[in-house]
C-alpha cells in the first residue's frame, strides 16, 4: 500500500458562490426598494424602511426559490425570513436599552457620584452636587440581608426536593413555581401587612429585604434543585455505603460537589432582586443619606434613587436617573456574567 | 411423588431507624421545604385579613364597579368610600393580552431560529443576550420605555388607527395616544419575550430527533419538517410558556406605571391613552392613602395575587405535562 | 499534504480496481443489471466521510445496478450507516460533517452545486433502524406525509395509499383502521408503515438502515418478504448486522471494515460468492463468525 493521501474533506451542501451572490443581490434589491419607496411614497420613517425592506426581501427570496424549486421551497424561504425577523426583533430592544443607558448614563457618572450621598442635595440640583453612595450602600445592605435570609431557605427547599423526596415533593415543587410568579408588589404588600404595620411600624431596610427574600427564594430553590439533580446518585450511594448518615453524606459529599452550581444559583437570585423596585417603594422609606443600619431608619437604594430622580423630571434629575440605571445595569451584568462564567466552568468539567 | 406446595412467604418489612442526627437533618430540611407553602399561605391570609373590611363593605362590587373614591372628615374618619377594581382588572388583562399577542409570534419564531436555523456561535450569543434580558430590572424597561420607546409606539398607534381603524380594537373616539394600554402592552411584550422564548426553545429542543430525520428523509424542507414534527410536539408547551408570560405581565408594576395613564373607567380601546392596572394602582395610591384606603389596596393585592397564582399554576401544569410526554 | 493533484490520481486509481459491481456482475453474469426502465441505478465514486477531524469512511466506490438488492455488512463502527447517509445527503445534518467524492444517481451527481436536496431525498427514500411514524398523524396521513411535506399533488390519493401499503405488505392489516394513530400499531407494523411512507413518494432507490434490528423474528420475516417484492421495481441498499438476513434478501453483498482507521470496503461480490468463496481473508473471518 503506497497511497497515503486520500481526499480533501469538502462540504458540498454549503451555499455555493453563485447562491451567495444571488442572496446578496436579492438583499440589495430589497434595500433599494425600501429606499425608493420611502422617497417616492408618503411612507416615512425608520419603520417604513424596515417594513418595506423586510417585505421586499421575504417576497423576493420566496419568489426566487419558488420559481427555482417549487411551492414548498417558496414557503420555506418565506419562513426563513420570518424566523430571522423574530430573532432580530428580540435582540433590537436589548441593544437599544444598552446603548441608551450607556449614552445617557455616562455623562452623569463622575467620581463624586460614588463618594457622596444626597443628604444635602435634591435630584434637580446640578450634577456635581451629591451622589449615589447611599443608594449603592443601601442596595448592598438590602441584598446582604436578603441573602442571609433566603439562601438557607432556598437551599433547604432544594435539598428537600432532591434529597428527602418526601410526601410533599410534588406540591412543594408546584408551590415554588407558583411563588416565582408572585408579583413583587404583592410581596411588598404582604410584608407591609404582616410585619411593618403590626410589628415594627416604621420603614427600614429590613422590611425591604424581607420582601426581596420572598422574591429570591424561588429563584435560588429552583436553580439549586437543578444543580443538585445533576449530582450523580452514585456519589450519594457511595457516601451511604461507607456508613455515612444522610446528613453527613449531604454535608460532606453532595453540597461540596454542587458548590459552584449553588453559587451560580445564589448569584442569579441576587441579579433577580438587585433592581426590584415596587416593594422597595412601599417598604424602605428611601433615605437620602448613608444608613448602615438595616434595622432602623429609612434606607436608600439604587432603584429608589432612580425612581425618585426620574419622577423629579428636570434634565439634571433625568441624567441622575440614567446614571443610576447605568450603575444598576452594570451591577446586574457583572452578577449575570459571573454566574454564567461559574456555570460554564462547571459544565466544562 | 407428592406435589409439593410452594409457600410464598410474606414480604418482610424493611425498617430503617434513622440516627438522631439524620432525624434532625430531615426535620430541618422538611421545615425549610415547607416554607414556600407557609409563605404563600401567609400572603393570602394577611392580605385577606387586612382587606377583609373593604371586601365585606364592597362585596362583589369590588371587582365589578370601577369608581375609586374616598372622602374623610377633618378628623380622618371615613365619610364615604367607593372601591371598585373593574377598570383596573380590565386594564391589567388588556395590557397583558396585548403583550402576549405581540410577544408570542416573535418568541416562537425566535426559538425556532435558535434551534433550527442559527449556527452554533450565533445561538450561543443570542441565548446569552436573551437570558441577560430576562435579568434586566423592570425599572429599566419602564424608563427606557417611557423616554425612548414611547414616541415610536405612539407613531405606530397612529398608523394602526389610520389604516386599521375599521377593526373595532383599533378604533377610538378621542385621538389621545399617549400612555395607552397599547404602549404598556408593547413594553410588557419586550419584557416577556425572553420568558416565552426560553420555554419554547426548551420544548422545541426536545422534539424527537428520529422523527425530524424521517421528515427530512422524505424530502421535507426545513419549514415542512418543523410544521410536521416540531410544532405538533411543542404546541401545548408553547401555550404554557405564553401563559407564564401572561402571569408575569399581569404582575408587572413599575414598568407599566411609568408608561400607562391610569383612569378609573373601563376602557377596551387599546390605542386610547386611558388604561388601568391593578399593580400600578397600588403604587399610585399608596403614597397618600388613608389607613382605610390602604386596606382597599391590600384587597386589590389579594385579587392580583389570586389572578397571577391561577394563571401561573395553569401555565406550570401545562409546561410540566407536555415536558413529560415529550420524553 | 493533501493536494488536488493527488486527489485526482487517487480517484483514477479506484476506478481501475475491480470493485465496481457492474464488473463483478458481468464476470459472473448473475442477475445482470441494467434494466433501464428503473433508471441507470446508483453509483458512488471515491466517497469519503468525516466528522470533524475524524475520518469515518474512506474511498468507497460502488455500483448499485437498478433493480438489485445490495446488503452492506460489517462490524459496528465500520461506516456502513454513514455511507448510506452520504447517499441521500442525510450526512450533512451533523454540523461538523464533511465528505469527498461523488454520488451519481442516473449519472448526475447529487452533490452538484445548485442541486435541490429535497428532490434528491424524494428520489432516494430511507427507512430507519427504529420505526418512527409521525405521532400526530393517522396511519393514512403517515403514508401520504411525504406528499404533504414536499407539497406534491397527486390525482388519486386513495389509490396511492392502497398501493403503497400493499407494496409494504401492510394493506390487509390496516385497511379498516386508516384513521387510527400510527402509534397503535405493533413495532413490525410500524416499520412497514414507515416503508409504505417511503414508497408513497415513489423513490428510485430505498435505503434501509438496519430496518429489522428493533423487531421480533416474525416481523423481520415479513419485512424481508417485502424487500424481495420491492426489488422488482426499485434499487435497495440495506445495512444489516445479520448475515443470514443479507444472505436471504440480497443479490450483492459488500463487506465493510475499519481497522482502527476509517471504514473501508474490503470486498463486494454476488451474495452467494461472499458467503461461499470470499476472496479476502478478513471477509472469510467475518462471515464465518470469527469476529464481529
Amino acid at each position: 500500500m503506497t497511497t497515503t493521501v486520500t481526499a480533501v474533506p469538502t462540504k458540498p451542501w454549503k451555499a455555493s458562490t453563485r447562491e451567495r451572490v444571488t442572496d446578496v443581490l436579492i438583499f440589495l434589491v430589497a434595500l433599494s426598494t425600501s429606499f425608493a419607496a420611502v422617497e417616492l411614497t408618503p411612507m416615512k420613517g425608520k419603520l417604513a424602511y424596515f417594513a418595506i425592506f423586510f417585505i421586499a426581501y421575504a417576497f423576493l427570496t420566496a419568489a426566487f426559490k419558488g420559481i427555482q424549486r417549487g411551492n414548498a421551497a417558496a414557503k420555506d424561504a418565506l419562513v426563513n425570513s420570518l424566523v430571522a425577523i423574530g430573532a432580530i426583533v428580540t435582540v433590537i430592544p436589548v441593544l437599544s436599552i444598552l446603548v441608551t443607558v450607556l449614552n445617557k448614563g455616562l455623562p452623569g457618572i463622575s467620581f463624586g457620584l460614588f463618594t457622596h450621598d444626597m443628604a444635602l442635595a435634591t435630584p434637580t440640583d446640578p450634577l456635581n452636587n451629591g451622589g449615589l453612595l447611599h443608594a449603592i450602600t443601601g442596595t448592598l445592605t438590602l441584598v446582604a440581608v436578603a441573602l442571609v435570609l433566603s439562601v438557607p431557605i432556598g437551599i433547604l427547599t432544594a435539598l428537600y426536593l432532591t434529597e428527602i423526596k418526601g410526601r410533599f415533593t410534588g406540591p412543594i415543587r408546584f408551590l415554588v413555581q407558583a411563588m416565582s410568579g408572585v408579583p413583587s408588589i404583592v410581596a411588598g404588600l404582604f410584608i407591609l401587612s404582616a410585619v411593618l404595620y403590626p410589628i415594627t411600624k416604621a420603614y427600614s431596610g429590613l422590611m425591604g429585604a424581607l420582601a426581596l427574600t420572598i422574591l429570591m427564594i424561588p429563584t435560588i430553590a429552583r436553580t439549586s434543585e437543578e444543580v443538585l439533580n445533576l449530582i450523580p446518585n452514585e456519589l450519594r450511594e457511595a457516601g451511604t455505603a461507607l456508613g455515612g448518615t444522610q446528613w453527613r453524606t449531604v454535608a460532606m459529599i453532595v453540597l461540596p460537589a454542587a458548590k459552584s452550581g449553588l453559587i451560580t444559583a445564589i448569584i442569579l437570585g441576587v441579579a433577580r432582586i438587585a433592581g426590584e423596585t415596587a416593594p422597595i417603594l412601599l417598604l424602605t422609606g428611601g433615605g437620602d443619606k448613608v444608613n448602615p443600619n438595616a434595622f432602623n431608619g429609612p434606607m436608600g437604594s439604587l432603584p429608589y434613587y432612580i425612581w425618585k430622580s426620574f419622577n423629579a423630571g428636570s434634565p439634571e434629575a433625568i441624567t441622575r436617573a440614567w446614571a443610576g440605571l447605568l450603575v444598576l445595569v452594570g451591577l446586574v451584568l457583572i452578577l449575570f456574567t459571573s454566574a454564567r462564567f461559574l456555570g460554564s466552568r462547571k459544565a466544562a468539567k | 411423588m407428592s406435589v409439593q406446595e410452594l409457600v410464598i412467604p410474606q414480604p418482610r418489612e424493611i425498617t430503617t431507624e434513622p440516627r438522631f442526627s439524620d432525624k434532625v437533618f430531615r426535620g430541618v430540611v422538611t421545615t425549610g421545604g415547607l416554607s414556600s407553602l407557609l409563605l404563600l399561605g401567609l400572603i393570602a391570609l394577611f392580605l385577606g385579613y387586612r382587606g377583609f373590611e373593604v371586601l365585606r363593605q364592597e362585596g362583589i362590587g369590588f371587582i365589578t364597579h370601577s369608581d375609586w373614591s374616598i372622602s374623610t372628615d377633618d378628623a380622618g374618619n371615613v365619610i364615604e368610600s367607593h372601591f371598585g377594581l373593574a377598570a383596573m382588572l380590565v386594564g391589567t388583562i388588556l395590557c397583558s393580552l396585548i403583550a402576549v399577542v405581540i410577544a408570542l409570534p416573535v418568541s416562537v419564531f425566535c426559538a425556532l431560529f435558535l434551534n433550527f436555523y442559527a449556527p452554533g456561535w450565533l445561538k450561543k450569543i443570542m441565548v446569552t443576550i436573551i437570558d441577560m434580558m430576562a435579568a434586566f430590572p423592570s425599572i429599566l424597561f419602564g424608563i427606557w420605555g417611557f423616554l425612548v420607546l414611547m414616541p415610536s409606539v405612539e407613531y405606530w398607534a397612529k398608523l394602526l388607527h389610520r389604516y386599521l381603524g375599521f377593526i373595532p380594537v383599533f378604533n377610538m373616539q378621542v385621538p389621545v395616544y399617549t400612555r395607552s394600554p397599547f404602549v404598556a402592552g408593547v413594553v410588557l411584550a419586550i419584557m416577556i419575550i425572553p420568558i416565552i422564548t426560553s420555554v419554547s426553545r426548551e420544548i422545541f429542543s426536545q422534539a424527537p430527533l428520529d422523527r425530524i430525520q424521517a421528515a427530512y428523509a422524505l424530502g421535507a424542507t426545513r419549514w415542512a419538517m418543523i410544521k410536521a414534527v416540531v410544532i405538533p410536539h411543542g404546541r401545548s408547551g408553547v401555550i404554557g410558556g405564553a401563559m407564564l408570560g401572561l402571569g408575569r405581565a399581569m404582575g408587572e408594576t413599575v414598568a407599566v406605571f411609568t408608561v400607562l395613564n391610569i383612569v378609573f373607567q373601563i376602557n377596551w380601546q387599546m390605542l386610547l391613552g386611558a388604561g388601568g392596572n391593578v399593580a400600578s394602582l397600588i403604587i399610585l395610591k399608596f403614597g397618600d392613602a388613608s389607613p382605610y384606603e390602604i386596606k382597599a389596596l391590600m384587597a386589590a393585592g389579594l385579587v392580583l395575587f389570586a389572578l397571577t397564582l391561577i394563571v401561573n399554576g395553569f401555565a406550570n401544569f401545562i409546561v410540566k405535562t407536555t415536558g413529560k410526554s415529550g420524553r | 499534504m493533501t493536494t488536488s493533484h493527488e486527489n485526482e490520481k487517487e480517484t483514477m486509481d479506484t476506478t481501475v480496481k475491480p470493485h465496481s459491481l457492474a464488473d463483478v456482475a458481468q464476470a459472473k453474469s448473475v442477475k445482470a443489471p441494467g434494466t433501464r426502465a428503473l433508471g441507470t441505478g446508483l453509483e458512488t465514486r471515491g466517497v469519503h466521510a468525516w466528522f470533524g477531524k475524524h475520518h469515518a469512511l474512506s474511498n468507497i466506490s460502488l455500483d448499485f445496478a437498478a433493480g438489485t438488492v445490495t446488503a452492506l455488512i460489517g462490524p459496528s463502527g465500520c461506516g456502513k450507516s454513514t455511507f448510506i447517509r452520504t447517499i441521500n445527503r442525510m450526512h450533512e445534518f451533523i454540523p461538523t460533517a464533511a465528505m469527498a467524492g461523488e454520488v451519481l444517481l442516473d449519472g448526475k451527481d447529487v452533490y452538484a452545486p445548485g442541486t435541490d436536496v429535497t428532490k434528491i431525498r424524494l428520489q432516494i427514500g430511507m427507512v430507519f433502524q427504529k420505526p418512527n411514524p409521525f405521532p400526530s398523524m393517522t396511519i393514512g396521513e403517515n403514508v401520504l406525509s411525504g406528499l404533504k411535506l414536499a407539497q406534491i399533488k397527486v390525482d388519486n390519493k386513495d389509490d396511492l395509499l392502497e398501493e403503497s401499503l400493499e407494496r409494504a405488505g401492510l394493506w390487509s392489516e390496516v385497511k379498516d383502521r386508516l384513521g387510527a394513530h400510527g402509534g397503535s400499531l405493533s413495532g413490525g407494523q410500524q416499520q412497514r408503515l414507515c416503508i409504505a411512507r417511503a414508497l408513497a413518494v415513489r423513490p428510485q432507490v430505498l435505503l434501509m438502515d438496519e430496518p429489522c434490528s428493533a423487531l421480533d423474528p416474525g416481523s423481520t420475516l415479513r419485512i424481508e418478504e417485502t424487500i424481495r417484492h420491492l426489488s422488482d421495481t426499485m434499487t435497495i441498499i440495506i445495512v444489516t448486522h445479520n448475515m443470514q438476513q443479507a444472505a436471504r434478501v440480497s443479490d450483492y453483498t459488500a463487506f465493510f471494515l475499519s481497522d482502527g482507521g476509517p471504514g473501508q470496503m474490503i470486498e463486494v461480490a454476488p451474495t452467494s460468492e461472499i458467503f461461499s468463496r470470499p476472496q479476502d481473508q478478513r471477509t472469510e473471518n467475518y462471515v464465518t463468525g470469527r469476529f464481529g
